[in-house]
């Protein structure tokens, strides 16, 4: 729980200004951001992160990330990050992408541990770093089952 | 008898027409159970296949299963017999809801998909399920009639209460993040009451189970269904 | 042994788009649940895996608990020969997984 409390906060710690640009989904001093992008700027834009407002289940939610970009070889999407905001573990999955891929664009199920945002961080082939960020509402079941 | 078998059927449909936990799920759920290459479901549909071939194959043959699951559970000589039972005999005794039983039993299951459930009636035994399903039970004091008769569509926490049709099972449960058995979400129902659990396969539960195919007569077999 | 299913279009004009999917079973235990005695259940689920096309890997992923139980992929590559999606993937206790769907072109 304690944590979990520091990271939220630190997620949500305004960015220094000047230096780096003003990202509204994902903080520079963020540890976890900083180990993918080593301290470059993530811009947000280009990618779509697309989960349903409010999921039934926090066990199973389907979720699909889409990154604008032709695909070529001059210019394409190397990999997509998936971050959570308050599952125990943070890093929720990397894809990994080149020119074969066509379509930057993977769908997949994942876990919500409630209520949260999920940050999507795509890496360009170009070495830049783009995001989106979406809010989930989270329900639970309402008689848990022991199993 | 005819007119008992009517009334019995007016009486386990009073609020009409038995819909599916389908209709009370999410837009998600629907496109899930919908899809036989995302339904989580469908992976213990092709165990079973595997497991058909090499443990039920030397006497039954695949297309023979057809029709199979819209006639359990039955009552043969007294006893109610489920789908679970019915796989159990014979062969290995797999146990509830070990791989091999679900795996199994979502197999011959899906083989009726689409093809409507319980289509025969058993107006004696049905009784005793009926008994216990507007039984209270629990610290909570509550019959499964409360939520699923009086009260579905509504809100329970934040769920849509449905009207706990079985047609569904073997069930892909997202809570369970598993397949799971009709027996497993009775027990799940009934430890939300903070009730004594029957055990899987008791008699209780496959009285309850009859009954509740009796109220879901004419409902398409979903199995494997998705449910949250 | 884990099971999958994979599905690909049934044929596909070279050069095309195609949409590959894959739901594998698993448990991804996230280590954090408890079974019915009240014990711990380890932490296992895949953390690798890796797609190749014709010998060349066309999709690559890190997971982690993160991912929903029976994970379920969906990506894309493009149509070259008809050939076979080699699917690979390596678990916490480190449990191989293999799957393959052939692709057809036109």
């Amino acid at each position: 729980m304690k944590r979990r409390g520091f990271l939220a906060v630190s997620l949500l710690m305004v960015p220094l200004r000047g230096k780096t640009q003003a990202n509204a989904h994902v903080s520079t001093t963020d540890p976890l951001v900083v180990a993918i992008t080593k301290g470059k700027d993530v811009i947000p834009g280009k990618v779509k992160l697309e989960l349903p407002a409010l999921a039934v289940n926090g066990h199973s939610v389907a979720m699909t990330v889409k990154v604008d970009s032709p695909m070529t070889g001059a210019e394409h999407v190397r990999a997509v990050h998936l971050i959570s905001e308050k599952n125990p573990v943070r890093e929720m999955a990397t894809f990994y992408l080149g020119p074969h891929s066509g379509r930057a664009e993977v769908g997949s199920r994942i876990r919500l541990n409630g209520t949260q945002r999920m940050t999507a961080i795509a890496e360009l082939s170009d070495g830049t770093f783009w995001s989106d960020q979406v809010a989930v509402e989270v329900r639970e079941a309402a008689c848990t089952d022991g199993g | 008898m005819r007119l008992f078998a009517v009334l019995l059927f007016a009486a386990a449909n009073a609020f009409g027409q038995p819909r599916s936990g389908l209709d009370y799920a999410s837009e998600e759920i629907r496109r899930l159970q919908a899809s036989d290459a995302e339904n989580p479901g469908m992976l213990w549909v092709d165990r079973g296949a595997a497991l058909f071939a090499q443990h039920c194959a030397s006497c039954h043959r695949p297309a023979a299963m057809k029709g199979v699951a819209t006639r359990y559970p039955r009552v043969v000589d007294g006893k109610v017999v489920n789908l679970e039972a019915k796989v159990q005999h014979n062969g290995p005794r797999f146990a509830y809801e070990s791989q091999e039983l679900l795996s199994l039993t979502a197999y011959v299951a899906h083989q009726s998909r689409g093809l409507p459930f319980a289509q025969e009636v058993f107006p004696k035994q049905v009784e005793n399920g009926k008994r216990e399903y507007y039984r209270r039970r629990g610290q909570m004091n509550l019959s499964c009639a409360h939520c699923h008769e009086a009260n579905p569509g509504k809100k329970l926490g934040s769920e849509n209460l449905s009207q706990g049709q079985p047609n569904g099972y073997p069930t892909y449960r997202l809570e369970w993040q598993t397949l799971g058995s009709l027996h497993r979400r009775l027990r799940a129902c009934m430890y939300g009451l903070h009730a004594e659990l029957p055990a899987h396969g008791s008699d209780l539960l496959l009285d309850l189970e009859l009954f509740l195919a009796a109220r879901a007569r004419g409902l398409p077999v979903e199995a494997p269904a998705v449910r949250r | 042994m884990a099971l999958a299913r994979i599905q690909v279009p049934k044929e596909a004009k070279r050069g095309e788009l195609v949409e590959v999917r894959i739901v594998i079973q698993h448990p991804m235990e996230t280590g954090f649940r408890r079974d019915a005695d009240g014990k711990r259940v380890a932490r296992n689920a895949i953390h690798s895996l890796a797609c190749r096309y014709n010998g060349a890997e066309v999709f690559r992923a890190t997971l982690s608990t993160g991912i929903a139980a029976n994970p379920f992929l969906r990506f894309f590559l493009r149509a070259g020969e008809s050939g076979d999606l080699d699917f690979w993937w390596l678990d916490d206790d480190e449990n191989e997984g293999t799957a393959r769907a052939r692709l057809v072109v036109a």
